[in-house]
């Protein structure tokens, strides 16, 4: 943060003006606008990505007209419509709930943003418990899910919210336990520290270490995190063909594409804290870079990759039944990131 | 809190709902996720068909013969014709009545190919879907240019059909088998060997034989309980006896028989069985005939009743006609075969899981077109 103040205090030299009271809040301002619009651009174009390759692995072609080379437009072109569309709120909704529900999820996928290490000087804010902040302030969404689903009065809102809430809490087990490994073997929870710790290339990478053990634990992670994410195949809070959409059925226009948006914000965020835990962070495969800016393509280019991995998955697998999510996460998931842990926990006890 | 209670749940499942697969309306007792009860409402694209027909002439029919399932629009008019013919008590040109089975066949596979592609829509995978459409695309093509049409043809005529095969039609048909042959195996790659496709449909909702005898539920979703029964080799019409195939069978491989999978995997196979029935057709195929020579100039039947059945995809196809000796029927009633199948549900769909409930109607294969007539 220190550094983004100094940035923008260079850039416009005329804050300096302002009384210090008013500068920090600005530059926060400034920050949290930056990583929205990023979002917002991240989303446009991910989503773009994803129809595209949707396409192709089904013998189409995707967008092809709005924007000229290759439908490059065409998200932006569906991004206006659903701003510009009739926001409808159910005569029978709890309007207070109903309003209120899509900001709340957001927030959390949001909030999340503000401690993830973009790069070696991007970060909003070093919190020396970065990653336990970014477990629990994720978690507040599921508020927002089931208020929702309760606030729609739709019974199909309210089955899709109860799935979720089901399945965040659940899946919150694994995460936690298999995010414990990295901190063992690194033994802080601030992210810079993490990322700090696997140094110098490639095979410094945390996935590579305590083997097999981190590895694991890397692939519960992921997993895990897309079911956090609602992904298929773990989708079924939203599932199309049996709760229509779920929770967010009643809803359209402006706060419909709000609970997009953190969906795919959620997934660029586990993207990020998947490769920030275990592929180096903003390091590159040789190590870390001087130059600026380095670190932040990095970082955006792993967290892409992963995010294109769960697109991939959705296009090519079926979605899970309830009871099978859960037997999944609680009788598969849980034991073996237990296990898994208790065993790192050895690993590191016997190799120190 | 001491009157914290728990009650069950009424919910519409329809007739606005993806996995209705058109306008049905469930009205499902929900205990929790649990469907305690299922009350299927249908009605909601009644067209009064058979109403219809008593204002309609024989040939006047066919059109409408077609909207009933209109997956396959084909089977329904062969079976109708059929009947008439039975009525009228005339003989077919060979051709003709090799055509007709090639139609009906692709059009059994175009049938089962939507029934694939929509039901791994109805458990969640969305790429098989457009390969499967992919591919009947394909047939539609050869329906274009034989008759005209994509979906509702009115090619089969009494007494004949509308037009002769067109140049180039054979050859075209022989590219697409060759085609289509190795696809089968492409879906079973993609979606029936999927581990998450099998634990969501192997011994879900099962069907067991004398359950699905009971409610008269046949077709594919009969075979896949293990009953051995098809029209088309046990009641031979048309020239169906001349050819060399197996009636599939579920064997119950994965999961048990009669659940959601052996109804998708009988289809699956049969495809393979229909390609190989119009391959031989087209070898067979009678050359230079009048296509139409037996057509009737006025359908005047002498005054009685018949009954014709046929093996639509879906099942048993039966048309009752009562004749007046006018040339407009008196009546006409459609058995249709996924009214039958889909009345089975309420009882094999109670103590299913919501998505078990998806899983069983898309297996069964219903088109509400032909429920609600």
């Amino acid at each position: 943060m220190d550094y983004f103040i100094q940035i923008v205090t260079d850039l416009l030299p005329g804050l300096n003006g302002l009384p210090q009271w008013l500068v920090i809040p600005s530059i926060m301002f400034l920050f949290g606008a930056l990583i929205f619009t990023g979002i917002a651009i991240y989303s446009l174009i991910i989503l773009w990505f994803e129809r595209k390759i949707a396409a192709h692995m089904q013998d189409r072609l995707g967008p092809m007209e709005v924007g000229g080379w290759h439908g490059w437009l065409q998200t932006v072109a569906d991004a206006v419509k659903l701003l510009l569309k009739e926001d409808i709120i159910p005569a029978v909704a709890d309007r207070k709930l109903f309003k209120l529900a899509p900001y709340i999820v957001f927030l959390a996928a949001f909030a999340v943003f503000a401690a993830l290490p973009f790069s070696d000087k991007i970060i909003g804010s070093e919190l020396n418990i970065g990653i336990f902040y970014i477990l629990s302030v994720s978690s507040v969404g599921v508020v927002g899910i089931l208020m929702a689903g309760w606030g729609s009065n739709n019974k199909w809102a309210l089955f899709g919210s109860m799935r979720s809430v089901a399945q965040f809490v659940s899946y919150e087990i694994p995460i936690g336990l298999s995010i414990l490994v990295v901190v063992m073997s690194v033994g802080s929870l601030s992210m810079r520290d993490i990322v700090m710790a696997q140094d110098g290339g490639i095979f410094n990478w945390m996935i590579w270490q305590n083997a097999p053990f981190n590895f694991i634990a890397f692939l519960i992670l992921f997993i895990a995190g897309t079911a956090e994410t609602n992904r298929v195949p773990f989708d079924i809070p939203e599932a199309e063909s049996e709760l229509v959409a779920g929770f967010h059925v009643e809803y359209s226009g402006m706060r419909f594409s709000i609970f997009f948006l953190a969906e795919y914000a959620n997934m660029l965020a586990v993207g990020i804290i998947a490769s920030t835990l275990f592929l180096g962070g903003w390091q590159g495969i040789t190590g870390a870079s001087s130059a600026p800016g380095i670190g932040l393509i990095w970082m955006l280019l792993k967290g892409f990759l992963i995010v294109l991995v769960m697109i991939w998955f959705r296009w090519t697998l079926p979605r899970l039944r309830v009871d099978q999510l859960m037997y999944v996460c609680w009788k598969v998931l849980v034991p073996i990131s237990f296990f898994n842990m208790v065993g790192a926990g050895i690993w590191i006890g016997l190799s120190s | 809190m001491p009157d914290l209670k728990t009650e069950e749940m009424v919910v519409q499942m329809g007739p606005q709902h993806p996995a209705t697969h058109g306008v049905l309306r469930l009205e499902i007792t929900t205990d929790g996720e649990i469907v305690r009860k299922i009350n299927p409402h249908i009605g909601y694209l009644h067209r009064c068909f058979e109403k219809h027909c008593e204002e309609l002439n024989y040939h006047q029919i066919i059109p409408f013969v077609d909207r009933c399932d209109y997956l396959a629009a084909m089977n329904n008019e062969h079976g109708y014709v059929m009947a008439v013919e039975k009525l009228l008590d005339i003989e077919i040109p060979e051709r003709v009545e090799y055509i007709r089975v090639i139609m009906s066949e692709l059009n059994r596979i175009a049938s089962h190919l939507v029934a694939l592609g929509t039901y791994g829509l109805d458990i969640g995978a969305i790429t098989p879907f457009l390969f499967t459409f992919r591919d009947r695309e394909k047939i539609l093509d050869l329906f274009e240019m034989t008759s005209g049409a994509r979906l509702l043809y009115n090619y089969i005529w009494i007494g004949g059909v509308a037009f002769d095969l067109p140049n180039g039609f054979v050859e075209k048909c022989f590219e697409f088998i060759d085609y289509f042959l190795p696809k089968l195996k492409e879906y079973d790659d993609l979606l029936s060997y999927n581990k998450i496709f099998i634990k969501r449909t192997a011994e879900v909702a099962i069907i067991p034989p004398a359950v699905a005898i009971e409610w008269g539920i046949t077709g594919p979703n009969l075979r896949a309980s293990g009953v051995d029964w098809d029209l088309r080799r046990d009641e031979p019409y048309s020239i169906y006896d001349k050819f060399e195939w197996d009636v599939i069978v579920a064997d119950g491989r994965v999961g048990v028989l009669g659940d959601s999978w052996s109804r998708y995997y009988v289809r699956v196979l049969e495809m393979e069985q229909s390609a190989s029935i119009v391959k031989q057709a087209l070898e067979g195929l009678p050359s230079d005939e009048n296509v139409k020579s037996a057509v009737p100039k006025k359908v005047r039947p002498k005054e009685g009743s018949v009954f014709f059945r046929s093996e639509n995809p879906r099942g048993e196809l039966g048309y009752y006609i009562i004749s007046d000796g006018s040339d407009i029927p008196y009546r006409l009633k459609m058995r249709s075969p996924a009214f039958c199948n889909l009345s089975a549900i309420s009882d094999v769909g109670e103590g299913l899981l919501i998505s078990d409930l998806v899983s069983l109607l898309g297996s069964i294969d219903i088109v509400l077109g032909e429920i609600d007539r």
